[in-house]
């Protein structure tokens, strides 16, 4: 059975194409300099740089954590470049049609058009090549309604105010060592605004692209909905292949206020390495969500199917009275792929509740870990949560885990914590044999209904594109 | 039905096959005729079920000697799913469940994918929910269970008509029932064994393997063949069946350790 089932998961990566480019990049490695120059080259004003230089003090007293169930040789943060943009962008784009040519070519043949004429329907896009943003589709119809949505370094210039408010609100400078990292040379990422009761009028998205094989990609992403707010967002990630491995330390901060709420999907398709485990990206990122009003809602849905190594755990803060936090989490790994991931649902305000639905598929020699914390504070009266873990194992050499951890300070609570452990087996597939399915559509059909809880919960205009993103590792999935 | 001028869909000689190094089936000689309906009996053990997932394809069991021509191809040349598109059809003792794939989903792939295989062009969403959905009432099934997962906590007689219900769609050449009758109060009985008979013409034929009279009441054998240590020691008409119900196994057995 494994050999048809390691075909049908060992799709070759279609994105691992090179731009050729010229770039603006700093001198590699990292010291208070390097982040005065990213600083001064965005043009900031100083109570960034004030931030950026607390938040590298922070990081050099700290040290990378060491708890996660992966393993990989230490990074040496001197080898990195820690700004790169491409030339032109320097210079600040007037339109769409100023974006250079190539750049454009890059993002049509990963299926992302900055095009408006071309656009996905009603999805605003930001593109974020190497450390800058290159372009924002759609932000005059979606200023008609009063919602900003740009880079954070436009942000930072447009409305500086805002972004003070609310950065390292939710994700504290000094978190974790790849905050206080990513928080001193952050160099790009989206910013949305919604302002008091606007439900957001289309879908917005922002694309990641990692191109330089020496650079690391530290974009931040900071979403605040006022009251009564409400908006859909996606991400979606790829990089070309490289022999070297680049780290990718993102933040992304989201803030619920009253009644707003916020669904946050991310297709995650970083290169994984080769099927010898060489190369790909250390995907090291810290999402977090505070539902600060009452009856917030914030929910987050991923799709991981690349990086050779993934740490991360998007998580809700559950602070205002009735509000609601939600996971939904599919991670594929293969070959020599590691995945560490999970979330924490931190219970603060009465009746809150939270859904943890998580679906781990290890194929190859990978290794597929779960880790989750429910969290239930003393004052949180009448808590809820629920959680399911389903973990796949495709042939005979990979690995899953499950770390759930349960910690409940208030008698009222209610919290329950399911999982399974299943593998494909060779009479299923002879089932279906017998039925004229070859043993490729049986095994996408087993996967995609393994997960159909969690591709339910992606945004309907997403869908095809994750579909596709999807399709690098399992062949056509039913539909 | 016999007909002696029928052609030949099914021809089986001197079939040798093991699992993991043990051989179960010894040398079976076997062949049906369009039209015909088959009953394979025999005792726990006799080679009966391996008989069935040997002509389908299962991985576990290891041809080691004979010949499988089925509508003048070498079956066991073919895939396990080219087996099953060129017309081959087992209905399973014991159906797996594949949770997350709705029934409806499962039965179109499958649907289609005979069709492609048979270079037809596949139908789609729409056109399939009527087909199904007419075709669900040879085994009297709700249509509700169309949308619940593919077995996935269905009773065993719900999960047998489910087997009929995809061999109706399917329309095979050469139904194989391995034990269908098992487990199935009589009521489930007579749908299945309806339903089978609703869906045989002179063009296709079946085997059914039984341990038991009861079934053939209901569908009745042109032949009746005894399964014993991995060879088949006797066929007769649908009266032996009859005799084996009163009369059990071991005289045959008997029979043919004299002979």
């Amino acid at each position: 059975m494994s050999s048809s089932v390691q075909s049908v998961v060992s799709q070759p990566y279609k994105y691992g194409f090179v731009t050729d480019i010229e770039a603006d990049s700093l001198p590699r490695g990292l010291s208070e300099d390097v982040v005065r120059a990213i600083s001064a080259k965005k043009e900031e004003p100083q109570f960034m740089l004030d931030f950026r230089l607390k938040a590298y003090r922070r990081w050099l007293e700290m040290e990378e954590p060491s708890w996660p169930n992966v393993k990989y040789p230490p990074i040496d943060y001197n080898e990195i470049v820690y700004y790169s943009a491409p030339k032109q962008a320097e210079s600040k784009l007037g339109s769409l049609d100023e974006v250079d040519p190539a750049l454009l070519d890059t993002f049509d043949k990963l299926g992302i058009s900055i095009n408006e004429q071309k656009r996905l329907a009603n999805v605003a896009v930001d593109v974020v090549f190497d450390s800058v943003s290159i372009a924002t589709t759609f932000k005059k119809d979606l200023a008609k309604h009063g919602v900003i949505f740009c880079s954070i370094s436009e942000a930072l210039k447009e409305h500086p105010e805002l972004v003070q408010k609310y950065l390292g609100t939710v994700v504290p400078v000094g978190d974790n060592y790849f905050t206080a990292l990513n928080s001193a040379v952050f160099s790009d990422g989206s910013f949305v605004y919604l302002p008091k009761g606007v439900k957001c009028p289309m879908d917005l998205s922002t694309y990641f692209r990692i191109n330089n094989g020496d650079s690391g990609q530290f974009e931040r992403t900071l979403i605040v909905a006022e009251e009564g707010s409400s908006v859909t967002y996606l991400e979606g990630c790829t990089a070309p292949m490289y022999d070297s491995n680049q780290l990718h330390a993102a933040v992304v901060e989201l803030v619920a206020l009253d009644n707003a709420e916020i669904k946050y999907s991310t297709v995650q398709n970083w290169f994984a390495g080769d099927e010898n485990g060489k190369g790909g990206i250390y995907n090291f990122v810290t999402k977090r969500g505070l539902c600060k009003g009452v009856n917030s809602k914030i929910s987050w849905t991923q799709v991981e199917t690349g990086s050779a190594i993934t740490w991360k755990y998007p998580s809700c803060v559950l602070a205002g009275d009735n509000s609601v936090g939600e996971f939904y989490s599919v991670a594929l790994t293969n070959n020599y792929q590691q995945a560490d991931t999970g979330t924490k649902m931190v219970h603060v305000g009465k009746n809150t509740r939270s859904t943890i639905i998580s679906k781990g598929i290890s194929a190859g020699k990978s290794k597929n870990s779960y880790r989750g914390l429910v969290k239930v504070n003393p004052k949180a009266e009448g808590a809820r949560n629920y959680s399911q873990c389903d973990s796949m194992l495709l042939g005979d050499t990979s690995n899953a885990n499950t770390f759930p951890y349960i910690q409940v300070q208030n008698s009222s609570a209610q919290v329950e914590h399911e999982a399974s452990t299943s593998k494909i087996g060779e009479d299923q597939l002879f089932y279906f044999a017998q039925r004229g399915i070859s043993p490729e559509d049986a095994v996408s059909m087993i996967i995609s209904g393994f997960c159909r809880d969690v591709f339910n919960e992606l945004p309907m205009e997403f869908a095809a594109e994750a579909d596709k993103l999807l399709s690098l590792k399992l062949e056509n999935s039913v539909g | 039905m016999i007909n002696e001028t029928a052609k030949t869909i099914l021809s089986v000689r001197n079939l040798h096959a093991s699992v993991d190094g043990t051989e179960i089936l010894k040398g079976v000689n076997f062949e049906v005729k369009a039209g015909e309906v088959h009953a394979i009996m025999g005792l726990n053990g006799s080679g009966k079920s391996t008989f069935s997932k040997v002509l389908a394809g299962h991985p576990d069991y290891e041809v080691t000697a004979g010949e499988v021509i089925f509508q003048g191809t070498d079956l066991l040349e073919l895939e396990p799913h080219e087996r099953a598109n060129s017309g081959v059809f087992l209905a399973f003792q014991y159906p797996l469940e594949i949770p997350g794939v709705s029934n409806r989903d499962f039965l179109r792939v499958a649907y289609n994918s005979h069709r492609k295989a048979n270079g037809e062009e596949e139908i789609d969403v729409f056109d399939f929910d009527d087909l199904v959905e007419e075709r669900s009432n040879v085994v009297k099934m709700d249509v509700s269970f169309l949308d619940r997962s593919v077995n996935e906590g269905f009773s065993g007689g719900e999960k047998k008509r489910n087997e009929i219900l995809q061999m109706a769609l399917l329309e095979p050449t050469l139904a194989i029932l391995d034990e269908t009758d098992s487990g199935l109060d009589i009521d489930a009985l007579k749908i299945v064994s309806n339903g089978v008979n609703q869906l045989s013409t002179p063009k296709n034929a079946s085997i059914l393997i039984t341990h038991y009279q009861r079934l053939l009441n209901y569908i009745v054998p042109d032949y009746v063949h005894v399964m014993a240590q991995g060879r088949i020691v006797k066929t007769g008409g649908k009266e032996l069946a009859q005799e084996l119900e009163s009369r059990g196994y071991d005289w045959i057995v008997a029979e043919e350790a004299v002979a």
